[in-house]
């Protein structure tokens, strides 16, 4: 991979983002591409109603949905228990336990681990945790190449491009670009594609797998994160759908796994739970079709689970926010998000975009940049995201309680201290309404600074002659 | 029954006529509403802008200016909705629980008072016209209407509603964030005008008129031929037609 690894150690990969431009000035360019909006409006939409199908099906959903909640909240209550009860059984079954602070911490021991074994080759099963520290990249830098064995892994990282979206990496390319990638790039990474390659799905599906094939079989050393660890056996769970995590978690002789740990359940049976919420949530399925698990290492093969910190500790301190650890990465938000579904991925700047990304992003890798102190504000609250999530995480409240702490720019400020001036009399409000009133033909038809972005394209209403409670007064409540 | 009318500080401002015309309704319908002139902002601004201290004092305002009511309607989802959602949270912080565990629950949408409280859908109004219902985000995912402003809308005579497709979807106002995104609140708003004006109404309806505003400022700019009504103002409308238009 050529991309600059822009991200400050210790944080959230900023996906070759400098962060310097705000989410606004992203989004606004992604919503002027056509192509990007009609991929993402197809996408979105395709998996939005296969979600709203199969979770209609289920009475009891609402109850799952706060089953959910419950056993992630409880866990998280007691996660420094939990973790060292994990790392006790995953000991006991043979596998290696490594605690990393945060990324720069995790890439070195991943890096050492696989230098160990002399390789300088790894197979990845898709994982979110290894793109937020920004893993292939360090590997690159360590002379060891990284991999990607999901399709649409595979898509992002043949086109030297970034995720998108945290189920459907590629969900900004369509079809014929996916088959221009493949033809152009394949070869360069392993077996090309076929001469005769075409933009049709089974075809596309078939090249990828040729080509990942021989990877499987040649590779000694895989890498992945985990939807799931439990702390009572030391077990980890992978939840996929095309039987490339399968094939990385048994084929290779080392398995490194680096998993945040907020990923912790308590028990087997809360597993239950959270195998019937996630993949309804995420593709829209009643049962995912591989869901691979396995406790510690058997003889000849060796395990590595490094647990990630990255600043999960500090937003667990965090009485508001604290629940989006509860997310298990479904993005059911996101595919229901009329704003990621106009703006997409890139626009965040962030491994994590839409919703959870907005709230997740700001609070891992602070607000000190212009994109991370914009993200609270990517949101029209329209609460879409609250009602799908299958962890009942209130997006919307801690959107405004992280708003509540960014820096606000020197206008709004006066703006809003004004605003709360006149509504702290009900007399100052009147007067400031009589006062809108006489001036009311003065209005522009372009309204100046900030506020030109509303009459770019829409009009402004007219100001009535006389406010309700000036009405009121007059005619005794309409009674005169 | 002591009943309140809080007008929300927009309506006041901008869109008097949703006012008059709830307390015309309430008056057909028997109900004396009263106008407590101390009120002014529920602080949904403030505080969904990221201005939370004064959208406590707001909110500790709304609780002692309503005090003693028996009733309070509101004819805006998102105000409605900021009260029975926010105020609980903010109040534990700002040490007024006990007085919004008093109000709150009194807080009634139009369309709840009507239905829930006095037990009517058909107001005996008439509106001889093609409309089709916004349901905005937060009436529908704060306040929980539900079909309520179709069930009042479907009664009144002559009144042809049509449904608007992917209605759920957010028009793109979101207060500040029409200003601080503007080009996707643009797109947003784009959208929900095409399947508007899919349908052929005459008139698009919903229960808030910040949202209206939005979308209402969209059609004018297009030229769309399409005017909003707050629900409150097809209701009051009688034989011959008084229904404001803006």
């Amino acid at each position: 991979m050529t991309s600059t690894f822009l991200g400050m150690p210790g944080t959230v990969s900023m996906m070759g983002y400098s962060g310097k431009e705000g989410f606004p000035d992203n989004a606004a360019k992604a919503v002027r591409n056509s192509q990007l909006r009609f991929n993402l409006r197809k996408a979105t939409g395709t998996i939005r109603e296969r979600r709203a199908s199969v979770v209609a099906e289920l009475p009891d959903w609402q109850g799952l949905r706060q089953a959910g909640k419950a056993i992630k909240d409880h866990t998280l209550r007691d996660l420094d228990a939990y973790l060292v009860q994990l790392e006790e059984a995953v000991t006991e079954a043979g596998g290696h336990v490594h605690w990393a602070r945060d990324a720069a911490e995790a890439n070195r021991i991943v890096t050492g681990l696989v230098k160990a074994t002399g390789e300088t080759q790894v197979v990845k099963v898709k994982s979110m945790a290894t793109q937020e520290i920004g893993l292939n990249e360090a590997l690159h830098d360590a002379g060891i190449t990284a991999y990607e064995t999901d399709l649409a892994e595979l898509i992002v990282q043949l086109g030297d491009d970034w995720p998108s979206h945290i189920l459907v990496p590629a969900i900004h390319r369509n079809r014929s670009e996916i088959r221009e990638i493949f033809v152009r790039h394949m070869a360069e990474w392993g077996r090309p594609a076929p001469e005769t390659l075409t933009d049709d799905p089974a075809a596309l599906a078939e090249a990828a797998r040729l080509h990942l094939r021989e990877r499987f079989l040649s590779t000694k050393v895989a890498i992945s994160g985990a939807n799931f660890m439990i702390a009572e056996t030391g077990t980890l769970v992978v939840l996929e759908s095309e039987g490339n995590g399968r094939m990385c978690l048994t084929l290779p002789e080392t398995l490194i796994s680096v998993v945040g740990i907020e990923k912790l359940l308590p028990t087997w049976r809360d597993l239950e739970v959270f195998l019937q919420l996630l993949p309804r949530s995420s593709t829209g399925e009643r049962m995912n079709p591989y869901t691979s698990m396995w406790t510690g290492a058997t003889e000849g093969q060796e395990f590595h689970l490094v647990l990630l910190d990255n600043g999960r500790t500090d937003v667990l301190a965090d009485k508001v926010g604290r629940q989006a650890l509860r997310c298990i990465r479904c993005s059911a938000c996101l595919n229901v998000c009329p704003v990621y579904e106009r703006a997409g991925g890139h626009a965040y700047g962030s491994v994590y975009p839409g919703p959870i990304g907005a709230i997740l992003t700001p609070q891992l890798r602070g607000m000190g940049t212009e994109l991370d102190r914009s993200l609270p504000f990517a949101s029209s609250l329209c609460g879409a995201c609250y009602e799908v999530c299958p962890v009942a995480i209130d997006i919307p409240t801690v959107l405004v309680e992280l708003r509540a702490r960014a820096r606000h720019g020197v206008a709004e400020r006066a703006g809003m201290a004004a605003a709360g001036w006149v509504f702290k009399r009900s007399g100052r409000l009147a007067r400031a309404q009589r006062m809108g009133g006489r001036m009311r033909r003065l209005v522009p038809k372009r309204l100046p600074g900030p506020l030109g972005g509303w009459t770019d394209t829409r009009d402004v209403p007219a100001i009535p002659k006389e406010s309700f409670r000036d009405w009121w007064t007059r005619t005794d409540g309409g009674n005169r | 029954m002591r009943v309140a009318l809080f007008i929300t500080c927009v309506n006041d401002t901008l869109f008097p006529g949703t006012g008059k015309a709830v307390v015309t309704l309430l008056r057909r319908l028997g109900v004396d509403v009263d106008f407590p002139e101390a009120q002014t902002c529920c602080g949904q601004m403030h505080l969904n802008t990221g201005y939370r201290d004064e959208g406590v004092r707001l909110a500790r305002r709304f609780v002692d200016v309503f005090a003693g009511y028996d009733a309070v309607v509101v004819p805006s989802g998102s105000c409605g909705a900021m009260v029975r959602e926010h105020y609980p949270r903010l109040a534990e912080e700002g040490g007024f629980a006990a007085a919004v565990a008093e109000t709150v629950p009194k807080v009634y949408d139009l369309s709840e008072f009507l239905i829930d409280v006095l037990g009517v859908t058909d107001v005996g109004a008439h509106f001889p016209h093609k409309v089709t219902y916004h349901p905005t985000c937060h009436s529908l995912r704060g306040l929980h209407l539900g079909d309520r402003p179709a069930r009042l809308l479907q009664e009144v005579k002559g009144l042809e509603l049509v449904p608007l497709p992917a209605a759920e979807q957010c028009c793109g106002f979101g207060g500040t964030f029409a200003v601080k995104n503007p080009d996707i609140s643009a797109a947003m708003c784009g959208d929900k005008v095409r399947n508007i004006l899919d349908t052929g109404a005459e008139v698009l309806c919903a229960a808030d008129n910040s949202c209206l505003m939005h979308i209402g400022g969209t059609l004018s700019r297009q030229k769309a031929g399409v005017r909003v009504m707050h629900l409150a103002e097809i209701l009051a409308s009688t034989e011959p037609e008084h229904g404001e238009s803006r």
